[in-house]
């Protein structure tokens, strides 16, 4: 493990990526205040998406670690969509 | 002599550190002192839960009141449950052998993160507190079952929350040791020990950390979602606030049916060790073992609609989980296929492990046949919520897990306190614990078809045959139960010093000294290319 090379993140990066997670956090309580009906979900799922990816691409190393990470990491998200896609075969075929 | 002596006080068990006595213990991050800190812990629980068991068995000898009344038996169903799913048979085997053997099975010196591990325990003794408290202050101890299930649970008066905290704080234990195990298993195995040569225990511990880590967190947040329904009405499952409650058995399901695959892998891992051991042969079909680990393990995600048939979920979504459950029996028929085709023709060595695994194997068949009796939609209808679902449960998890458990101490005892048990006495102990199993469950079977629901304190008169058959099983049991502890406890102290290696084995842990030391390598062994787990001649 100690012979394995590590990549150094800069600063400045962390710095963006905080910069970024704040302003998306008070984009999606600012869009509350829109009235964008049935969309509102979908707005602060897709502001909840972008965050999750920031962090883990970047506090969670994601993007410098080595592919068979990144593919459990897909796994992890394949198992998540299938188990979403499943409890929805529910919802929109209940009578 | 000397050396020898040096040796036995360097083993796990007689170890001074800083610290002396139970000390030494609970702050000892050797994970062989930590997995017997879960075996304590566990049977603790296990005690408790059986005698809530027995209590239960004891008020169905005949119908109506006989020692308790509704509320009671509604609370003391509610407690076993819990107690039995969320403190023993979810941790059971992985946290007391995961922990003791993975480690020295994949010539490591402890898992990745010790102190982690050491966290994990006090999580585990946290969440058991956190459980009893609900059972002894408030307003009584919850009723709703173990599976805490909307509307029950947020309308029920008993002091349900310090109980449902508890399980929460069950599932952090749970996901640690999850995660430990994956890097473990990741990271630290020794040079030569590939993933095709790793012991099958390993690989169902593997599995089993991936379902921990991955489904444990949806039961969290479903608890936290009760909590803030009860304590601030905020609708999700509540219909008269716009919530749904089948939504409830959704997210409950989704932890809770993966986490059955949780309490019987790493069961089956187990029995994969003993049987090569005691047919003295090749293990047959090592990667079809593990491809139907990990098709367990996967499709397991994916089957958890079956618990809810008769909820009121869309008809599509039944038929598609009835399809799913039966090819995920597939995957569980290979892994029978393998364990039977391992003992032909092998050199059978009867001794008390392989007694429990022959039986588990008996038992978990019928566990998972009936199984297929409530996976199909027409046959469910019928069945749901009788006591047959009660049988087929109990089938396979205290036949499956229950059993591979005791299969387990009976195999690794003698690695674990260096001693060996009296063989005579822990054959008798199966022998009765055996027949009471059959004896209590079987019925159950007979008196669901007839269609006695499951959680009534009281019965028609009809069931009464039956109940007392199971009831007398259930005394039976407990007696094999008091044999096979008595002999065990007995013998961990007194029992004749064991050998390093005394059912010849080739795994690991058996080339270590019997009780391993603090370590346990001197230096970090090497696998070489023709060596095997299973390479018996």
């Amino acid at each position: 493990m100690s012979n394995e090379k590590h990549h150094i993140v800069p600063y400045r990066v962390y710095a963006l990526v905080l910069v970024a997670l704040l302003a998306l956090t008070f984009a999606s309580i600012g869009i509350v205040s829109i009235e964008l009906g049935k969309y509102t979900v979908a707005a602060a799922l897709i502001f909840a998406t972008i965050k999750s990816f920031l962090v883990l691409t970047y506090f969670m190393h994601l993007k410098y670690d080595k592919p068979y990470i990144k593919a459990m990491v897909a796994f992890v998200f394949a198992i998540f969509f299938v188990v979403i896609v499943i409890t929805f075969l529910d919802y929109l075929y209940r009578t | 002599m000397h050396k020898e002596q040096a040796a036995n006080m360097s083993n796990y068990l007689t170890y001074q550190g800083k610290y002396k006595g139970l000390l030494g213990w609970i702050t000892s991050t050797d994970h062989k002192r930590i997995g017997l800190l879960y075996l304590y812990s566990i049977l603790t629980m296990f005690s408790v839960g059986v005698l809530l068991g027995l209590a239960m068995k004891l008020e169905l000898l005949a119908p109506g009141k006989t020692i308790m009344d509704a509320q009671t038996y509604n609370s003391t169903f509610t407690v076993h449950g819990v107690i039995m799913i969320f403190m023993v048979v979810v941790p059971g085997l992985p946290a007391v052998f995961g922990n003791f053997l993975m480690p020295i099975m994949i010539g490591a010196k402890d898992v990745a993160f010790p102190k982690l591990n050491l966290l994990s325990w006090y999580l585990y003794v946290a969440g058991v507190f956190l459980v009893l408290a609900a059972l002894f202050f408030g307003n009584g101890a919850p009723d709703t079952g173990w599976t805490f299930y909307a509307p029950y649970s947020f309308k029920t008066g008993t002091n349900l929350l310090p109980a449902v905290f508890g399980a929460f704080v069950l599932g952090f234990s749970s996901i640690l040791t999850g995660l430990n195990f994956l890097v473990t298993i990741h990271r630290m195995r020794c040079p030569g020990m590939k993933w095709t040569k790793l012991p099958l225990f390993v690989w169902t511990l593997y599995g089993t950390a991936w379902i921990q880590l991955l489904a444990t967190p949806v039961v969290g947040i479903t608890l936290v979602l009760i909590a803030l329904e009860r304590l601030f009405g905020v609708g999700v499952f509540d219909p008269a606030l716009g919530g749904d409650p089948i939504l409830y058995q959704h997210l409950f399901w989704i932890y809770s049916h993966p986490a059955v695959y949780i309490m019987i892998l790493p069961a089956m891992g187990a029995i994969s060790e003993i049987i090569p051991t005691f047919a003295q042969k090749q293990v047959f079909g090592y990667k079809a073992i593990i491809a139907s680990t990990m098709a367990i393990a996967f499709v397991g995600y994916l089957v958890w609609g079956h618990h809810m048939f008769t909820a009121g979920m869309s008809g599509t979504a039944q038929y598609y989980f009835s399809l799913l459950t039966f090819i995920v029996a597939i995957p569980s028929a290979i892994k029978v296929f393998n364990w039977i085709s391992t003992m032909y023709k092998g050199s059978i060595n009867v001794q008390t492990p392989l007694y429990w695994a022959a039986s588990f194997i008996f038992v978990f068949m019928i566990g998972g046949l009936s199984g297929l009796v409530l996976g199909a939609l027409a046959t469910d209808v019928h069945v749901h919520d009788t006591a047959f679902v009660v049988a087929h449960f109990h089938y396979i998890v205290f036949g499956g897990t229950g059993f591979a458990f005791m299969a387990a101490i009976h195999y690794w005892f003698p690695k674990i306190y260096g001693r060996m048990y009296d063989k005579g006495w822990a054959n008798a102990g199966w022998l009765v614990f055996f027949i009471g199993f059959l004896a209590l469950y079987t019925p159950m079977f007979y008196l669901g078809m007839m269609g006695m629901p499951r959680r009534y304190y009281d019965y028609m008169k009809e069931f009464q045959g039956g109940n007392i058959l199971s009831t007398f099983g259930s005394w039976i049991l407990a007696t094999g139960l008091v044999i096979i502890i008595v002999n065990l406890v007995k013998s961990a102290r007194h029992g004749t010093p064991a050998e390093m290696d005394p059912w010849h084995s080739k795994t690991l842990e058996w080339q270590v000294s019997s009780p391993p030391s603090v370590e346990n390598f001197d230096e970090i062994p090497e696998i070489a290319e023709n060596d095997g787990p299973y390479n018996y001649k």
